[in-house]
């Protein structure tokens, strides 16, 4: 088996050995990167030199009987999370040349684990889209068909992890941009609770939204990434001061008793049948594994959508006024500092500029109430259904997107359609819980469909034993895309 | 013509003396002598990713104000974002409060010139971050382009806002409680009250109604006052500009105006078409801040003795005058210092508290005036103004001298008794001496004599001071107006 089929857990084995070492590892996936990515266009920045000598230094390490959890391990990092000295730009050309002088929390978490970073991968301008259609240097391609997206606005590290230019990757999730791209690129992708994962150096796109998950290619990879990120941060206010559990040591894969809600809800009109197929018999397969399947409801599910698309872009008009080319990023001249300011920020794609000035507007004075104050209001109801829900069911299990991966260009131009594509994941966002997707199947044009497993809040656990005792029962996660098979 | 009333509300914003800024661990440096951008982190810049932690600190102070100002203090409090764009503000939204502020409600009593005491009620308070700082250049040879600086430094300093009802009335009553305002946040040691600085600022909101009525005018806002008078002088204005518009028929345009100190008139700046909309919405960075009971019965603990209390105190305790007292405690330290004179335990006769005051307030406080020094550069300890107030007392020195004495302690810092025995000061209270001495005065002016005794009664104090002269100001002026009396009385 060629070093870049190996899964994460498998290499890590390997590296434990001896039989493997990290710079075999990462110069097998370098080579990869620079044979293949030509036509995926996962990266934006490939930080080969530091990565050979994060490798080599690894080595180093482990020679002197040192092993931590991702010793040598090659992952890859959304371009929206801060990386010291390395190019930083959240798909924007606002952000363009943009180094920033510090590491974001989980990259500070990846090398403290030990793990290799070997780049910086696509987004959709500052997370805000399906597709990375929306980045402004490329769109990335799905590498299961380079003709459609990969998802987003994580396409980058989901196309990556799919197309083995990376053991694992971490991305960002808002709305779904973890587990869409996931769902599309038949990888494994979590969005933990809010607060598990410290956002210090993710460049904000709705704060109360927005946290970090882990690509992998199995759900063992996924958790091993997710284990060595997660942890509470004293500099984010908004992270949890709870204990990591043992996630690794929870993979039992055994699901016995476990009560499985499927809400009514999410299998409406509009989803594809190949998909709602493959998710019930998914469901089936649940139950053959001794979970009990519940039919739940959560009823104000139809407002995720509009309720999303206010709070997101009224948070996201204040995070991004800051861009104004004062202080760091590139700089626009004018005749004077307001035409400056005003050249700079057009700097910015026409996605982000719809989000700034729908947002703007929901905050303005006469309308906070009506759309924002309102948004609010609906929001907790959202969250309420999910505590209503998981006082009868342990998890509850859905459709990730209501499609497969669609075609490059197909919904460019249609906003609305492009918001839909996160219908069944925005919920979770605008609750306490956690989610995650992965694969259960595959639609008659070979394309991966996604099956989302929601949690409560903090119990991470409980769903990724169930996709492992899922995935261990089936063979999904054993497809490869032929991605540079030549 | 229509009788007016005035109708003006304060904001005041006084940055808090904590050690870091309010939302990262940057230190608070002194904005106007610190080397610029010196002080600051990607937090305090808005940089991509950064996050604000609440400094616990600030808060404290914060409560400690509120509860200052007779406030009830929120125990859930929102922090919210208020957006604008200035390239001061790095993240273009500032950090402050909106619809749960951390106080509310609260009152402060200004004395009023005619002795009177007015009741100014407080609306909220509330906890922000400081804007940078904007330096236009000029275009000259070193930056021939002119251009704006920016200094950061100040960026994320914690700020207080104060509001106020708008129950003041007038220019002075404006003053008076601003000044208050300040003398208690100084009380407190959360504020410098350095107005020069911009650590301490007040902003008023000015409008007119005729008396009797009870809806609002339109009203202005005035900034740059730099000063206390220049508060004063521009409400005063301000109150005159508006009864002549509205006397002339003419409607008040809602705006911000300046104060021109040096043309001392106020001028448009921003009207209302122009202000922002600020778009507050809570700060999804910050989770609410709770305050407990505990917390706040805690930082009750630390709180001072208040002017207010103080003053009573020393009116009812000292007998001192409403004005004495007033001069002792305007300042913490020196109702501190004059506070550790009544602790000195080992001058005998003690002096009374009364003695003590007024040995501060009129000797005492022009050395300080004329050194323009504070209590804090006073060389010496109270104990040892005390004990050369005993020596008044005991005799060992008269006033006079005693003064000279005060006067070479302020700059030397000696002893007053080391002083009195170097020089030779000591009072003489010896009987016989001042009897020889009254003697020699009356043998060597006989004509002088003569003329007291035709009856010049007023040529005593002729006599007292050929004694003074005789003895330099060291005879006991108690003895030598006795002794005196007797002599000359023995002559006629």
């Amino acid at each position: 088996m060629k070093l870049t089929e190996l899964t994460l857990t498998q290499l890590r084995d390997g590296l434990r050995q001896g039989s493997i070492t990290s710079v075999e590892a990462t110069q097998a996936m370098l080579a990869r990167i620079v044979d293949v990515d030509n036509d995926i266009r996962s990266y934006l920045t490939i930080t080969d030199e530091m990565a050979l000598e994060q490798a080599a230094s690894a080595d180093a390490r482990r020679a002197q009987g040192e092993d931590t959890p991702l010793l040598g391990v090659p992952i890859a990092v959304k371009d929206i999370i801060a990386t010291q000295g390395v190019p930083t730009t959240a798909g924007s050309k606002i952000l363009d040349g943009f180094i920033p002088p510090y590491d974001a929390f989980v990259v500070d978490q990846l090398k403290a684990a030990g793990a290799v970073i070997l780049g910086k991968t696509n987004t959709d301008e500052f997370a805000m889209g399906s597709s990375t259609e929306n980045s402004a240097f490329v769109t990335t391609s799905n590498p299961w068909d380079t003709e459609r997206v990969p998802g987003g606005s994580s396409g980058g590290s989901a196309a990556a992890v799919a197309a083995r230019l990376a053991f694992a990757a971490l991305g960002t999730d808002t709305g779904g941009s973890v587990r869409q791209p996931a769902s599309f690129c038949g990888v494994v992708g979590l969005r933990p609770t809010y607060g598990r994962m410290s956002r210090w150096g993710v460049v904000a796109f709705a704060s109360s939204l927005d946290q970090v998950g882990p690509f992998g290619r199995t759900v063992a990879d996924c958790t091993a990434l997710f284990q060595a990120t997660a942890g509470y941060d004293r500099r984010d206010s908004t992270s949890l001061d709870v204990p990591v559990p043992d996630f690794e040591a929870v993979l039992t894969g055994d699901i016995r008793g476990l009560r499985v809600g499927v809400p009514k809800e999410y299998f409406i009109s509009g989803i594809e049948p190949e998909v709602e197929a493959a998710v019930r018999a998914a469901i089936a397969q649940m139950e053959q594994l001794g979970a009990e399947i519940v039919e739940i409801s959560l009823p104000h599910t139809r407002y995720a959508l509009p309720v999303y698309y206010l709070i997101a872009p009224a948070e996201a008009s204040a995070n991004l006024a800051r861009y104004d080319g004062i202080r760091y990023g590139p700089r626009v001249d004018g005749e004077n500092m307001i035409e400056s300011v005003k050249r700079t920020r057009s700097l910015f794609g026409p996605e982000v500029k719809r989000r700034i000035m729908l947002g703007t507007y929901a905050l303005s004075t006469g309308y906070y109430d009506e759309y924002y104050g309102r948004a609010l209001k609906v929001r907790t109801l959202i969250k309420q259904d999910f505590v209503e829900a998981f006082k009868q069911v342990d998890i509850i299990a859905t459709p990730t997107s209501p499609t497969t991966a669609f075609k490059i260009g197909d919904r460019a131009d249609d906003p609305l359609g492009m918001y839909l594509a996160d219908i069944f994941t925005l919920s979770l966002n605008l609750s306490a819980g956690c989610g995650l997707s992965l694969p259960c199947g595959f639609d008659s044009q070979g394309l991966p469909i996604g099956l989302q497993l929601i949690g409560d809040t903090l119990q991470e656990a409980k769903i990724l034993n169930a996709a492992h005792a899922y995935e261990q029962s089936t063979a999904w996660h054993q497809q490869l895309p032929l991605t540079g098979a030549s | 013509m229509t009788e007016y009333e005035a109708v003006i509300g304060l904001e005041i914003h006084a940055e808090l003396m904590t050690a870091s800024k309010m939302f990262c661990g940057c230190r608070v440096v002194d904005s106007v002598t610190a080397p610029p951008n010196t002080a600051t982190c990607p937090v305090c810049l808005g940089m991509p990713g950064m996050l604000p932690v609440i400094n616990k600190r600030a808060v404290e102070l914060a409560i400690r104000v509120g509860l200052a100002l007779n406030c009830t203090i929120q125990r859930h409090n929102i922090f919210a974002r208020k957006n604008y764009f200035y390239p001061d503000l790095p993240k273009s939204y500032q950090i402050s409060q909106y619809e749960l502020p951390l106080a509310l409600d609260g009152h402060l009593d200004i004395e009023l010139a005619s002795g009177e005491t007015k009741r100014i009620d407080i609306r909220r308070v509330h906890l922000e971050e400081d804007t940078g700082k904007l330096t236009h250049l000029d275009k000259d040879s070193q930056f021939p382009q002119g251009g704006t600086l920016v200094d950061y430094n100040r960026s994320g300093v914690p700020l207080l806002e104060i509001v106020s009802e708008p129950n003041i009335r007038s220019g002075e009553e404006a003053r008076a409680y601003a000044v208050k305002i300040r003398q208690i946040l100084r009380y407190l040691e959360v504020n410098s009250g350095d107005m020069e600085k911009g650590v301490f600022r007040v902003e008023p909101n000015i409008s007119l109604r005729p008396a009797g009525t009870e809806t609002f005018g339109t009203r202005t806002e005035l900034k740059n006052l730099n000063s206390f008078r220049a508060l004063a002088d521009g409400t005063a204005y301000e109150l005159v500009r508006q009864a002549e518009i509205l006397d002339a028929g003419g409607q008040v345009v809602q705006e911000t105006r300046g104060w021109n100190e040096s043309k001392r008139l106020t001028f448009s700046q921003r009207s209302k078409e122009e202000a922002e909309d600020y778009r507050y919405f809570p700060e999804p960075d910050l989770p609410p801040l709770e305050i407990t009971d505990e917390w706040v019965e805690s930082v009750k603990l630390t709180l001072p003795e208040l002017p207010d209390t103080k003053r009573a105190r020393y009116m009812a305790d000292f007998e001192l005058s409403a004005y004495d007292a007033s001069v002792l405690v305007e300042e913490r330290a020196v109702a501190n210092w004059f506070e550790h004179t009544l602790a000195v335990s080992d001058v005998d006769p003690a002096p009374s508290p009364k003695s003590i005051a007024n040995w501060m307030i009129n000797d005492l406080f022009r050395l300080m005036n004329e050194h323009k020094q504070g209590v804090a550069d006073i060389k010496f300890e109270p104990a040892a103004f005390v004990q050369l107030i005993g020596l008044v007392e005991n005799n060992t020195v008269n006033n006079n001298t005693a003064k000279d004495v005060l006067t070479e302690m302020y700059q030397s810092g000696r002893p007053a008794a080391e002083i009195i025995q170097a020089k030779g000061l000591a009072q003489i209270s010896d009987e016989t001496a001042i009897f020889e001495i009254i003697s020699q005065v009356i043998r060597e002016n006989p004509d002088t004599v003569a003329a007291y005794l035709s009856g010049k009664d007023k040529l005593r104090g002729w006599f007292v001071g050929q004694v003074m002269k005789a003895t330099k100001g060291k005879a006991n002026p108690e003895i030598v107006n006795r002794r005196l009396a007797e002599q000359l009385d023995q002559l006629k």
